[in-house]
């Protein structure tokens, strides 16, 4: 079995054995389980990458090609560079931190855990994945069951969100299957077969006037997911409403498939597209940092908050990407990473937060670093990380992104990378408000003086979160080499 | 004469002498035993559907009246096992409620003799065999669609769909006899040579579709669908949306392909307009349906929508996609009824609001209802996302991105209702959920039979190359 395979194939094991577990404590074991051994192999797998990549120098590696349907050329084509890789880790350390912080689900645990399991098979297929049809696939497997997660573990307006939701991400992969197939009915523009394989159809130089077509359609479609404004207002509802875990899986990982899927598909692909219309999706995404931001210097409902900084920080990777250079993609996928582990672990605490105080609304909350000192101490954490304070990972993610986007040197580039790099201050504002009203100052509450302390399954939970977050900031440099080392043939497409 | 030259109507010969032996059997059977006869039927119609598998060699019968190939064999057997399952499925309520008023034979000869109209209006090779298999396979089933006497809403169907149905028959009678005043002839083969682009031919082609269109249910000849599915019993509403459409869907577009080729330029067009008007009516329809049968009528009329992508291309793609699509279709369809049969049977609650919270008491049959909306809106990893993605494949072939764009739109309206089904069963909860019961045998094994359809038929891809190739032999 090769490594690879190895990823759908334990979640589904999983999932089979989830199948036939009885009540709470049996499903969290074999979740648990099946997601320790998945962040093994994850770290398994950044070791193996290190030692293959020293000898072989293709864009993939560890790829395997096994026909599916033939007369389409579909095949399950796998492979992954530096960027998959981190991904996957991400993935993992995510996954594993979700089951940690759901510990105590009590309605309906196998189905919660099942359907927790079916998103991450899904996200992991789509990481590994080099053919643009099993990608669609596992998009969609990864899409589907944050219907059921927000709609019946979730709180507040579930049902509405959950709708909006789905329809909103389905409706933007409906976009992206057009993409796909203008694609893949282009890819014999050089007299070759048609085919979905990445890494083939980036040899082929398809029609200019296809590429202008094809590439806003394919933009959209991944981008959605990414939080593009003004195609974001799922991700706010979506994520106030969902569970804990929901939040940080979907936050922290599927969103990224947003970002990963611009950059490995409609970059990569569609590169004169890009060039072409970068303009339009850059004003596009620095509206969404700014008005991100600013969003959430409004918000008083702490996953809000959250999820209104998400918007800003994801616009970011857009905005990076399309930047179209090494630095910015650099950081782009930096962002990418950080940013997944610090919602992670924002929506973790909060999670834990309202657990205990049964409100999320800032207003109510007050002097908690008295009562729950860990928990806050690990939010003021998170929180510098997120304004990109250096010695964690957002700073290093932030300072490649303008340092990218300042290499361009016309007029538009500059106004549009100095009204995103303003938005940083805004974070600022935003992150230590929170952390002025909630945490400093007077117990608001004095129910609050017995809260309940933190587990060790929730502790387990956040440090697996938190390491990552110092681990980029102090280390940047093996990370950055290795996401460096695998840009280099993408950016060669575009320049 | 060679008597052998008749195995080639095997399919129909086969079904003849069971529905002759049921007839018999009837007699034979003691009164109190009466509900043997729906043992022996689903039995009997195992066998053909088993030995419908073996293979058949292509030729033609009659002077070219009847003609069989592998592709058509094939869909025969598609369709066999479509009214297996829908038997296996309808088996519960004919015993308790059919066969009670000693009309159980009656069901099934009514059944299989529109079944075999219908193998008949396939194979057809002329104009008049074709006509001959529409009316037989379409008035059986007026006749059952009144079958349920003790409700008018039950007669009304019946005499909803036979006024429907004599008028699309008769509108495409109209336009057949127009075709053979411009080709004078009536045999596929020698219009094919002969026809011309012409004023009359083209009013022909138009007439004759419009026949077909009302039986698949085609905006604007969708009208009857969702009154008959309602009043008909649910057995018939299910055989209307998959058997009759799969049918009819089949040697529409065997006809468009090849004796109307030369007129392609006119059809496309045509197929362009309505795919687009049947989709957004079906989908926009459907999204106030409160009552299931009624839903799954409007959702069928989009379905049917959605195959006219692969019908536009005129070319084998086309072909291989969308017998691919029906028969994954068939598999959904019939699981979605299935289950709308069971809840029927056994609390006769048929509305949406009456599913709410059914997965905490009916896990099992809201699993298989979850399988088969998915499969309906074409979501992966079932069989009904791949059967959507290759039909747009095929469109996406011949360059038409916009209707593919706007099926799209409509994929993403028509899951929205899909999940709102979703919605009852799984995220409300309700005081008066519908208790929990257990399926009996005929109606287990039907409902996994769909399953097994709907999660294999797509990650298992040899099964849509052997029909691509089966596509390529026709074409």
């Amino acid at each position: 079995m090769d490594i690879l395979s190895l990823f759908l194939i334990v979640p589904i094991v999983t999932i089979l054995a989830l199948v036939f577990a009885k009540d709470l404590k049996q499903s969290r074991l074999i979740s648990m389980v099946g997601s320790i051994f998945q962040l093994g192999m994850a770290i398994n797998l950044v070791f193996a990458y290190f030692k293959e990549r020293a000898v072989n120098d293709s864009i993939m590696v560890f790829t395997k090609d096994l026909i599916w349907y033939e007369s389409f050329n579909i095949h399950y084509a796998i492979g992954v560079d530096g960027i998959s890789v981190a991904l996957l880790l991400l993935t993992a350390i995510v996954v594993l931190a979700g089951v940690f912080i759901s510990w105590k689900m009590d309605d309906l645990p196998k189905e919660f855990f099942i359907s927790l399991l079916v998103l991450a098979t899904g996200v992991y297929g789509f990481f590994i994945s080099l053919d643009l049809f099993t990608m669609f696939v596992f998009f969609e497997i990864a899409v589907i069951p944050m219907y059921l997660l927000i709609g019946i573990w979730g709180t507040g307006p579930k049902e509405y969100s959950a709708m909006k939701l789905t329809l909103m991400l389905m409706g933007a992969s409906a976009v992206l299957l057009v993409g796909i197939l203008g694609i893949y009915f282009n890819s014999n523009a050089d007299g070759g077969p048609l085919t979905f394989n990445i890494l083939e159809i980036a040899q082929v130089n398809i029609p200019f006037e296809a590429q202008k077509l094809f590439f806003p359609l394919t933009f959209i479609g991944f981008a959605v997911l990414g939080a593009l404004f003004p195609f974001h207002t799922w991700s706010p509802d979506g994520h106030a409403s969902a569970p804990t875990a929901v939040s940080m899986l979907h936050a922290g990982v599927l969103m990224k498939l947003g970002g990963y899927g611009v950059f490995r598909v409609a970059m990569f692909l569609l590169p004169q597209g890009a060039v072409d219309w970068s303009w339009f999706f850059i004003i596009l995404s620095a509206t969404g940092v700014i008005y991100g931001a600013f969003g959430a210097l409004k918000q008083t409902d702490l996953k809000y908050i959250n999820a209104y900084s998400s918007v800003s920080h994801l616009g970011l990777v857009l905005f990076a990407l399309l930047m179209l250079n090494k630095t910015a993609w650099n950081g782009a996928i930096l962002q990418s990473l950080s940013h997944g582990f610090m919602t992670a672990l924002f929506f973790a605490l909060i999670g834990m937060i309202y657990g205990r105080t049964h409100t999320r609304d800032i207003t109510k909350l007050g002097g908690l670093l008295k009562v729950i000192p860990f928990i806050s101490v690990v939010y003021v954490i998170a929180g510098l990380a997120s304004l990109g304070l250096p010695g964690f990972s957002g700073f290093v993610a932030e300072m490649n992104i303008f340092v990218g986007a300042f290499q361009h040197e016309e007029m538009f580039y500059r106004i549009a990378t100095i009204v995103s790099v303003s938005a940083i201050v805004v974070t600022a504002v935003y992150i230590l408000r929170v952390v002025g009203i909630m945490l400093m100052g007077p117990v608001k509450n004095e129910a609050f003086l017995q809260l309940e302390k933190v587990t060790w399954f929730e502790k387990t939970g956040i440090l697996l979160l938190l390491i990552p977050i110092v681990g980029m900031g102090v280390a940047p440099l093996w990370l950055s080499d290795m996401i460096l080392e695998s840009i280099q043939p993408f950016i060669q497409g575009v320049l | 004469m060679d008597f052998s030259s008749f195995l080639l109507m095997r399919h129909e010969l086969i079904l003849l002498t069971i529905t002759l032996l049921l007839i018999i059997a009837e007699i034979f059977i003691p009164h109190h035993k009466k509900s043997n006869i729906v043992h022996l039927a689903i039995f009997l119609f195992g066998i053909h559907t088993v030995l419908g598998f073996l293979g058949l060699a292509e030729s033609s019968l009659f002077g070219g009246m009847f003609r069989t190939n592998e592709m058509i064999h094939f869909f025969k057997n598609v369709l066999n096992v479509g009214v297996l399952i829908l038997l296996l499925q309808s088996a519960d309520w004919l015993q308790e409620k059919i066969v009670e008023q000693q009309r159980g034979t009656e069901f099934f000869v009514l059944l299989f003799s529109s079944l075999l109209g219908m193998y008949f209006m396939i194979s057809a090779g002329d104009f008049l065999m074709f006509y001959l298999g529409l009316e037989l396979s379409t008035l059986p089933v007026a006749a059952l669609a009144a079958f349920e006497v003790s409700k008018r809403i039950s007669s009304e169907a019946g005499i909803k769909l036979i006024l429907s149905a004599a008028l699309a028959s008769g509108v495409s009678l109209f336009g057949i006899s127009l075709l053979y005043a411009t080709t004078g002839s009536i045999y596929f083969n020698d219009i094919l040579e002969v026809i011309s682009v012409s004023n009359l031919s083209i009013l022909g082609l138009i007439l004759f579709f419009t026949g077909l269109a009302f039986k698949i249910s085609l905006v604007p000849f969708h009208f009857w669908t969702a009154d008959v599915y309602e009043g008909a019993p649910i057995s018939i509403a299910s055989y209307l949306s998959v058997i009759s459409k799969g049918a009819a869907v089949f040697i529409l577009m065997i006809l468009l392909f090849t004796v109307f080729k030369p007129l392609m330029f006119v059809w496309e067009n045509m197929v362009y307009v309505i795919a687009i008007a049947t989709m957004f009516i079906g989908n926009l329809f459907a999204l106030r349906q409160q009552n299931m049968k009624r839903f799954l009528a409007f959702s069928s009329v989009a379905q049917a929508g959605f195959i006219l992508l692969g019908i536009i291309t005129g070319d084998q793609l086309g072909l291989a996609t969308v017998v691919y699509f029906v028969l994954v279709y068939v598999f959904s369809n019939l699981a979605a009824f299935g289950v709308v049969q069971a809840i029927s049977l056994q609390t006769g609650k048929e509305n949406r609001n009456d599913y709410e919270g059914l997965y905490r008491t009916n896990p099992k049959l809201s699993l298989v209802m979850m399988l088969a909306l998915f499969s309906l809106a074409g979501i992966p990893p079932v069989a009904g996302f791949f059967g959507k993605f290759f039909l747009f494949t095929a469109a996406a072939s011949k360059g038409y991105y916009l209707l593919v764009f706007l099926a799209v739109v409509n994929v993403t309206i028509s899951l929205y209702y899909y999940l709102l089904v979703i919605r009852a069963m799984f995220l409300r909860k309700s005081e008066n959920a519908i208790p929990f019961f257990n399926s009996k045998l005929y109606m287990r094994i039907g409902l996994i039979l769909t399953v097994l359809g709907i999660l294999t038929l797509g990650l298992y891809s040899p099964l849509y190359e052997y029909i691509f190739e089966l596509s390529s032999n026709l074409m």
